[in-house]
């Protein structure tokens, strides 16, 4: 079957998804990410590439990842049936590492010879530390300065596998500022350096290129859920920082119209404050690393700081499909707030025995909403996106409880 | 009308020298102290000024002016306080050039009509927005063309002579070598790559064309401007201004002279 208005043909080939994306960089980097285009689109192309991708998402990381019936969540909740898709059961933990594996084999390709990425938390970080292990290339990870200090475990995890971790002492000391340094590092180093940015986001074809390796969550959600109901779920939640593992999970359904997709914004300590970080309920358009999308910034353009308890959310911008998703209504965002997502962190340990993300625990929290007002006959799939060991310090902490 | 950059290569292109393009970061320390160091750097010798408008996210400046902008930003600089610093410049300096600096994001957040309009009536000749590439340039240069302010492009090592033609596509004013593949400030380029790209250039383009990053000495400002139009130097005037603060004007005004007058004599020395 063709389908004529199809939503999965984003981006245009300038990488723009209607108004946002781009390739919005320095004319440095222009020449080396049209040269990535070029290199991804021969990869696409190449069935020797999709085979060791497949392999690797297999004998490694572990996939497929389960689709867990949650039943005991689903009967305290009352409403609709709920299934988890396990990413965290892959290897490191969240489903970072499956655009890790696209890129590095990516790199490899173009002969590349060290890599490096940007981290908030440390996941993407460690994620890229693992595949750089794994390839025997040297890697060096950016981290804010203020990351380094409040996520050591995962600094020392990053040191185990033999990358370099960069404090980075710029700006607000986090996320951003890290992956401005990454981008400063690749432009003085982009003759033997790749890049493995960690979410949607970025210059084109990046937003397209992790979206691509991602879309294995849906793929396999769409399969599995086939086989398990013998039909689509109603409803689709995940949480949105960049917007990785949601655009994963969310591209392979788009085109099926009755399939409602929810987004799953951190909205911190409340919308109404100045410590969230819903780039789509309180930004606007506008133009950061690399890409057109919504922002939290002030009325001058100037980027402000976002909040959010899960640093992996914590991130003043979201990836252009995501801002293009929301546009057109196909996708609807919902905030969460700190205190919400701490609830169904340990709403979701005590019913299902399965510690998970803070950043997955702000999509049990939507569902939490959502679904009790839901037939029971309705199904609803929640991306469990990563477990939750990484967050027991800062659950500790915001509980008062003192490790 | 009035073409302040042309002017202003064509004087120095009659005296047999390069033009000196002096870069500040506006706000630095504070916006009340940006009037006195652009006219350090006019009374130095400077034939073109540069005016950063400082951004939270300076991806492709180095330590020293990604510092200079948190320390604007910092002192409460606002888009208001870099049009009104410009148009403070226009009224004591009817002659020289001056051109914007900066990022996309502070540059079209009230759209791109709106910034090249204001920037015209603030007095401004150019504008280099370092993260919009020709390719994504459908509404900005436009704009600021349409107000007769010229799109000031960037070239740089990894430019190669099949991208050429698109950069310069809707170019003005003058070109911009970047002639590190890197960050703001930190090294400089070899002499014979740099040598060999203004030539590829200017092949290219009848704009002149300035080379700038990581210019320091007045000895390296002289023997780029042996072979290029222009010779831009920003982090080690930033540098001044991040050690003197609100005096920085005499310091800066020391060291412009001493480009301007190494700069002034290159061509001669060359000749001799």
């Amino acid at each position: 079957m063709t389908i004529i208005n199809s939503l999965r043909t984003q981006p245009d080939e300038r990488g723009h998804f209607g108004q946002f994306g781009g390739r919005y960089v320095a004319e440095t980097l222009m020449p080396l990410i049209l040269d990535l285009d070029r290199e991804y689109r021969a990869a696409k192309q190449d069935p020797a590439f999709k085979a060791e991708f497949d392999y690797l998402l297999k004998q490694y990381v572990g996939r497929p990842s389960p689709l867990y019936f949650a039943e005991r969540l689903t009967e305290e909740l009352g409403g609709a049936k709920v299934y988890l898709k396990r990413e965290e059961l892959n290897h490191t933990g969240a489903h970072k590492i499956n655009n890790c594996i696209g890129q590095i084999l990516l790199a490899r390709r173009m002969g590349k010879t060290r890599i490096i990425a940007e981290t908030g938390a440390g996941q993407h970080g460690v994620a890229t530390a693992t595949v750089a292990a794994l390839f025997g290339l040297p890697c060096t990870i950016f981290m804010g300065a203020v990351d380094v200090a409040r996520q050591q475990p995962n600094v020392f995890r990053m040191k185990l596998l033999g990358a370099e971790v960069r404090a980075v002492e710029s700006g607000a000391k986090t996320l951003k500022d890290a992956m401005n340094e990454a981008l400063r590092d690749w432009v003085a180093n982009v003759h033997d350096t790749f890049y493995i940015i960690g979410t949607v986001a970025g210059p084109h074809p990046y937003p397209e290129l992790v979206r691509d390796f991602q879309t294995v969550i849906g793929n396999e959600a769409r399969e599995q859920i086939l086989e398990a109901e013998g039909r689509l779920p109603d409803m689709l939640i995940a949480p949105v920082g960049g917007g990785s593992n949601a655009i994963g999970l969310f591209h392979p359904f788009l085109d099926d119209p009755e399939i409602e997709i929810v987004g799953v914004e951190a909205a911190g300590e409340g919308l109404d404050t100045a410590k969230h970080a819903a780039s789509l309920a309180g930004g606007s358009p506008g133009v950061l690393h690399g890409n057109r999308t919504y922002l939290l910034q002030d009325e001058d353009g100037q980027i402000t700081e976002a909040h959010s308890i899960s640093a992996g959310l914590d991130y003043p911008g979201i990836g252009p499909e995501h801002a293009w998703l929301h546009d057109i209504g196909r996708v609807r965002y919902e905030p969460v707030t700190d205190a919400e997502a701490l609830a169904s962190f340990q709403r979701l340990c005590k019913l299902e025995g399965i510690i998970p993300a803070l950043e997955s625990a702000h999509a049990l929290a939507a569902a939490e909403r959502i679904v009790p007002g839901m037939d029971r006959d309705k199904i609803v799939i929640v991306n469990l996106s990563g477990r939750g060991d990484k967050d027991i310090f800062t659950v500790a902490d915001a509980l008062g409880v003192k490790l | 009308m009035n073409d302040r950059l042309a002017n202003a290569y064509a004087r120095a292109a009659s005296e047999n020298r390069a033009a000196l393009v002096t870069f500040v970061t506006g706000g630095d320390p504070t916006p009340a102290d940006t009037a006195a160091v652009l006219d350090a750097l006019v009374e130095g010798g400077a034939d073109v000024i540069e005016l950063g408008m400082p951004f939270t996210d300076p991806m492709a400046d180095g330590p020293a002016i990604q510092r200079a902008n948190l320390r604007a930003l910092g002192a409460g600089t606002t888009t208001a306080d870099i049009l009104g610093i410009a148009k403070g410049f226009r009224a004591r300096h009817p002659e020289t050039p001056l051109v914007l600096m900066g990022y996309a994001n502070p540059m079209v957040r009230r759209g791109p009509e709106w910034f090249a309009n204001a920037a015209k009536e603030a007095g401004v000749d150019g504008v280099i927005c370092v993260d919009i590439p020709s390719e994504e340039d459908d509404a900005l240069g436009p704009a600021l063309r349409e107000a007769g302010i010229h799109p000031i492009r960037l070239a740089t090592p990894t430019t190669d002579a099949a991208r050429l033609p698109a950069v310069l596509d809707g170019a003005g004013g003058f070109l911009y070598y970047v002639s590190v593949a890197g960050i703001t400030g930190l090294q400089q380029a070899a002499q014979g790559s740099i040598e060999a790209a203004v030539a590829k250039l200017k092949a290219g383009t009848d704009l002149p064309v300035a080379v700038g990053f990581g210019v320091r000495t007045p000895e390296q400002a002289a023997a780029i401007a042996r072979v290029a139009d222009g010779v831009v130097v920003g982090s080690a005037i930033v540098e001044l201004v991040a050690e003197h603060g609100a005096n920085a004007a005499g310091s800066v005004k020391t060291y412009v002279a001493s480009l301007s007058s190494a700069i002034a004599a290159a061509r001669k020395e060359m000749a001799a």
